[in-house]
């Protein structure tokens, strides 16, 4: 009975979340529990854009695929675009003074956009033979009304292009008549003739004149050299070239004169005297003087009129260099980064003048940003006519920073944009209580807010008071303090980056509290190390509460899966790093969080290595024991997506050391290879809390939940249709989905879509799976939902026998135990591509779901669950309809308002988490992508608590209108008394 | 609507060109023209309501993105509205617009391999048959909840308007309809009430009934 009261109790509560969005925002709440932070991910290229007065600004090009210019007085983003995943930015330039050109997809497409708001003004899409290197020049003496073309080398042909509309002019193929290589085009400023450089079947170079009118060939000279070339041609002056030979130890000084082609040889350790192993020319073009970087050092090498080769300086190899600026008079500068420790030094150096600094700077550097990689500079001329430099910098954790004057002017923490893996860690708990006079003091304050606010709701309130009402409203929440609060909607989100960086933001403002480069994966020139998972490692709650919390990061160093893996255990407050415990000898391609943790409440943890070893974490005896006692328990699973297999493993009872195990297969489903291929495998979320297996349907009749933490969904498609959209007929593209058992391998359900496809993203929760993939029939994308049932528990409905007791809801669900289970499922169109699907986690599993997906438009939506519950009918009985059951509708609605990231975007998403609050009703929604979106949704709205905008001014008027009325009413009714009496 | 395409060099036939040219003048869809190893699908997006004559973009489309096939290729909008994809091999395919504060139907698009040029779309939220490649949106967006003007009702309606109003029956109205009714009527409502009982929780319970 009690339980009955419980559910009907729940039932009412899902009842009272009524059909409307139930997340829905008014223009003046953005901000007050959410922030929006927007990103551009590491440099690669840079182009300023200083000439004019008024704004200043740097256009970027980067890793994930974004093009931006940014103000370069504050760093902030003018515009930005995101492109295409397979939309690689190859170059960018700036062409006529107002066009930002870029050239992507290896050189396949050119666009130009507007220089001040962005728009993109052209498309060109450009079609070459073969696949080669992407190079693209642009006259840069352009004068507004002239059209001179853009000149490109992609697959294997030179493309001319007017810039101002995109036409495409002429094409030079240069595969038809040899294989030639082009590493360089060369336009001389005034001249008629673009140079082409290359190199044929890495033997022979080439050099073409090419007119620019009408891309004839004026000239061609070759001159073979049959030891083979190293990398590329870089040229020295206008007719000089240099390049390394294949075994990389001699350097080859190419002169063209005369239209014939001259060549000579100097060994490298003639140049530098000592060790030169893999000697390579570094990319910067500097006019009569070249660079050459070894394991040891780099020097700069003069070639003199003569032609012969004089080293210059010798630096340190880990200095960076920059690209060669033109200042005036045909003069070139050019910078180099010298890193210390906390410290870098800048020097920019004349060309021409190599002897003396022109300028040397230093300046202090966070050690937490780790190496400059790469370094761009620009000039600005001062006052005195004298030259200024300011230089902007690309550091080892992808952040951008612009340096002038000695002084970090700006920076921005762009490792932020390549977001890994996601934990979240609890505050410090507040030590002191808040005194009695601060209350006092802000009494007053809170009183005129709350009238002010009062006002606001009215519509009464000037455009200032809104403005202090906001102000009010950011302030007052308390919601920046760097201590937990009551409702737990403060905690920090730790981060790992590609970079190998872990960030800590606090939920709050979005803020850094701290940040650290992980020295375990820091990339050096042996190895390269990548993040792989992040994971709670240690939580204190009982026994260590004096323990910071504390979180474990498990990357890998090196490419491959045998690649050893490299740990470290970070304090989750203050992000040192206690323990670094890499790089460990083994391998890791999977980590598995135990429920276990030892006395210190430390989490075990198991790393699957590739020789499908499993390792134990933490090392100590403590920990070894627990896993003896519960080693039976202990289950795994592995997809092999290539060889579509899915295996289930155990522990083997003897253990090759302490802390590591054998594995014993305990099961394998092997998927035909001629019909299916695994595209997608998604399991429950290990902390997600289930509140009640019963399900009380409309007829006062209990279904009960088949809840199992070994539940994974996979999904296959037969191998022609795993390709994307419109590569195959819906005839021969079948989409199937399974529900198996991770311990026993057995398949709880198989369901089949014909003339279905990928991709498929899914999410499992509770007993149902939701999953989005596309109909080729229809033509539009599906969600279909499968909720699986216990059958076995189903008799338990009698009153009668759960009183006497001959029931089966004490035996624990178990694997073991084969229940027969049912499952409904149901599918509905969809209108959106998918990026990611989440669903809300609440701390006890109470409040009904919602469905987090993340469009393609980069915005996520909030569809509640009910919409996606295989119950739904077309004409839902009148006890149907009480029970909150929605008629059943072809397609899921998208309302607006149910976008959590209302008006912003997430550009790139690529991931949504959610954690639960302490407040029942509340879930935290984090969204990262290249931005990264916070904030807080209440699927059944907030029940058990008074929304932030809860009027108490309203309150208190009532309250002091009703007492007023009630003396009123007294006096009132005292003298009707005394009348009544003297009558 | 005339979509000019401008004839890539590297085209297979200068017969198939002017086959091609000539569909196109014929027939005002916007379409597929052979290029390399692809076909070539152009298309134009079109916001109402913005610019004098019913096109041009405005200032929030700066950041529209047009999506082949759940992100496979993704172009942007000229200043005129138009977009293009390039090297698409022949097949049905699925265009999506995405421009923030607006909903776009995704639109099915056929590219026929055996008659090149010929392209078929059609809305698939609506399965609306498109003449020409020309994108609309379906319906404006508004991500927020619109703020109500302050009016006396919204007082009234919302808790403590119902409680102040609440009170006031209770307080004027209550002893008017008392002293109008019968005290014969009152007594026996009285009694009523007392022979019920105080209703017990279990009995509004669905189940409860059952169990009693």
């Amino acid at each position: 009975m009690a339980m009955a009261i419980k559910l009907s109790l729940i039932l009412l509560l899902c009842l009272s979340s009524l059909l409307a969005p139930s997340f829905s925002l008014f223009e003046d709440q953005v901000g007050l529990m959410d922030w929006h932070q927007r990103y551009i991910g590491k440099v690669k290229h840079a182009v300023f854009h200083t000439q004019k007065a008024g704004r200043k600004r740097v256009l970027v090009s980067t890793e994930e695929n974004v093009i931006a210019s940014l103000d370069l007085r504050r760093g902030e983003i003018f515009w930005r675009h995101v492109l295409g995943p397979n939309d690689v930015v190859d170059k960018i330039d700036i062409a006529l003074g107002k066009y930002v050109i870029t050239l992507s997809s290896e050189g396949s497409i050119l666009r130009a956009w507007n220089l001040p708001d962005g728009q993109m003004v052209w498309e060109s899409f450009l079609s070459g033979s073969k696949y080669s290197k992407a190079l693209l020049t642009v006259p840069s003496n352009l004068k507004v009304d002239l059209d001179s073309p853009i000149f490109v080398y992609s697959g294997g042909c030179l493309h001319a292009i007017s810039s101002i509309d995109g036409e495409y002019l002429w094409k030079k193929d240069f595969a038809i008549e040899s294989s030639v290589d082009v590493h360089q085009l060369i336009l001389s400023g005034g001249s008629d003739v673009v140079h082409a450089v290359g190199v044929t079947d890495s033997s022979q170079f080439d050099t073409y004149e090419i007119d620019v009118k009408n891309g004839g060939l004026l000239k061609h000279t070759s001159a073979s050299f049959p030891g083979g070339v190293y990398g590329e041609i870089l040229p020295v002056s206008g007719d000089r070239f240099v390049v390394l030979d294949a075994s990389r130890s001699v350097v080859l000084l190419i002169t063209v004169n005369n239209g014939a082609t001259h060549l000579q040889q100097t060994h490298v350790s003639d140049l530098i005297h000592g060790s030169s192993e893999n000697t390579v020319i570094l990319p910067s073009k500097l006019s009569g003087i070249f660079s050459l970087r070894t394991d040891s050092c780099i020097v700069f090498v003069k070639v003199t009129d003569e032609g012969k080769l004089n080293v210059m300086e010798k630096v340190d190899k880990t200095v960076v260099v920059s690209d060669a600026l033109a200042l005036s008079e045909g003069e070139q500068a050019f910078a180099l980064v010298q890193q210390g420790d906390s410290k870098i030094e800048l020097s920019v150096r004349l060309v021409h003048d190599m002897s003396s600094n022109h300028l040397k700077e230093t300046v202090k550097m966070d050690h937490e940003r780790g190496f400059v990689h790469k370094i761009f500079i620009n000039n600005y001329v001062r006052t005195d006519r004298s030259h200024g430099f300011r230089a902007l910098i690309v550091m080892e954790d992808h952040s951008l920073l612009l340096l002038q004057q000695g002084e970090i002017v700006w920076t921005r923490d762009d490792g932020l944009a390549s977001v890994i893996d996601v934990t979240t860690s609890e505050l410090p708990v507040e030590k002191i209580g808040v005194s009695v006079a601060k209350v006092e003091h802000s009494l007053f304050e809170w009183l005129k807010g709350h009238m002010l606010k009062l006002k606001g709701t009215l519509m009464l309130a000037t455009p200032d008071e809104v403005a202090a009402i906001q102000q009010i409203r950011l302030q007052s929440s308390q919601k920046n303090k760097m201590t937990r609060d009551h409702n737990g909607f403060r905690k920090l989100l730790i981060l790992l980056t590609r970079a190998g960086k872990l960030y800590a933001l606090h939920t709050g403002n979005g803020r850094v509290v701290w940040s650290t480069l992980l020295q375990s994966l820091r990339t050096t020139s042996q190895q390269q190390c990548a993040g792989l998972k992040l994971r709670q490692w240690q939580v204190p709650h009982h026994h260590a509460l004096d323990n910071n919390p504390s979180v474990l990061v498990v990357g890998r160093c090196g490419l491959s899966l045998t690649s050893p893996s490299a740990l470290s255990i970070v304090d989750a407050y203050t992000g040192k790093e206690l323990q670094n415990l890499g790089p460990a000898e083994h391998s890791t391609v999977q980590v598995i969080t135990l429920p276990f943790r030892d006395s210190t409440e430390q989490q075990l943890h198991l790393l699957i290595d590739a020789d499908k070893r499993a390792h134990l974490y933490p090392t100590t005896p403590e920990a070894a024991s627990i896993f003896q006692r519960e080693s039976e328990n202990v289950y795994w699973y592995s997809v092999e997506s290539e060889a579509g297999i899915l295996r289930g493993y155990g522990v083997k009872k003897t253990h090759s050391s302490e802390y590591s195990f054998e594995a014993r297969n305990l099961w394998s489903i092997v998927f035909p290879a001629e019909s299916e291929k695994i595209i997608a495998t998604v399991t429950r979320k290990p902390n997600e809390v289930v509140h009640t297996q019963a399900k009380v349907i409309a007829d006062e009749d209990v279904m009960y939940k088949y809840i199992s933490k070994n539940m994974v969904f996979v999904a296959t498609v037969s191998p022609k249709a795993s390709g994307p959209i419109g590569s195959a007929t819906p005839d021969e593209s079948v989409l199937v989905v399974y529900l198996i058992d991770t311990v026993t391998g057995r398949i709880l359900h198989r369901m089949t879509h014909l003339g279905s496809q990928g991709p498929v993203h899914a999410v499992l929760s509770e007993n149902w799976v939701v999953y989005h993939y596309f109909n080729l029939r229809a033509h539009r994308y599906e969600m279909s939902v499968i909720e699986i049932y216990d059958q076995s528990r189903a008799e338990n409905k009698d009153v009668l026998k759960l009183i006497v007791g001959k029931h089966n809801l004490t035996t624990p669900v178990s694997s073991y135990s084969r229940p027969e289970v049912t499952t409904k499922s149901q599918s509905y169109f969809f209108t959106h591509s998918v990026k990611a699907i989440s669903v809300s986690s609440t701390a006890k599993g109470i409040t009904s779901k919602h469905l987090l997906i993340g469009t393609i438009g980069d915005q996520v939506l909030a569809l509640d669950k009910r919409f996606v519950d295989p119950r739904r009918s077309l004409n839902p009985t009148q006890a149907e309809k009480e029970e909150g059951l929605l008629p059943l509708t072809d397609a899921l609605p998208i309302i607006p308002q149910s976008y959590v990231t209302h008006a912003f975007k997430v550009e790139g998403l690529r991931g949504i988490e959610t954690i639960p609050a302490k407040l029942e009703s509340t879930s935290l929604v984090f969204a990262y992508g290249v931005d990264l979106f916070y904030t807080r949704i209440a699927p059944s709205k907030t029940y058990d608590s008074l929304t932030e905008d809860f009027n108490y001014a309203l309150l208190l008027l009532t309250i002091v209108a009703l007492v007023i009325a009630i003396f009123v009413t007294w006096v009132l009714s005292e003298r009707k008394d005394l009348q009544d009496k003297w009558r | 609507m005339a979509v000019l395409q401008r004839s890539k060099p590297n085209s297979p036939t200068l017969l198939l060109l002017l086959a091609q040219l000539c569909f196109l003048s014929c027939s005002s869809l916007a379409i597929a023209s052979r290029d390399g190893s692809g076909y070539t699908i152009n298309g134009r997006v079109k916001i109402p309501g913005f610019g004098a004559k019913g096109f041009g973009l405005p200032v929030k489309a700066n950041n529209a993105k047009v999506l082949l096939n759940g992100g496979q290729q993704v172009t942007f909008l000229k200043p005129d509205g138009y977009f293009s994809f390039h090297n698409v091999p022949a097949g049905t395919h699925l265009i999506e617009v995405d421009v923030i504060g607006y909903l776009f139907s995704p639109v099915r698009v056929d590219v026929s391999a055996r008659n090149p040029g010929k392209v078929q779309a059609a809305l698939t939220e609506t399965r609306r048959g498109l003449n020409e490649l020309v994108l609309e949106p379906l319906r404006e967006e508004q991500y927020y909840e619109i703020r109500e003007p302050f009016n006396i009702m919204s007082i009234v309606k919302s808790p403590m308007g119902l409680m102040i109003g609440f009170m006031v029956v209770v307080v004027f109205l209550m002893p008017k309809l008392v002293e109008n009714m019968d005290p014969e009527e009152i007594r026996k409502a009285q009694e009523e009430m007392r022979n019920q009982g105080v209703p017990s929780l279990a009995n509004l319970m669905p189940g409860g009934a059952r169990s009693n």
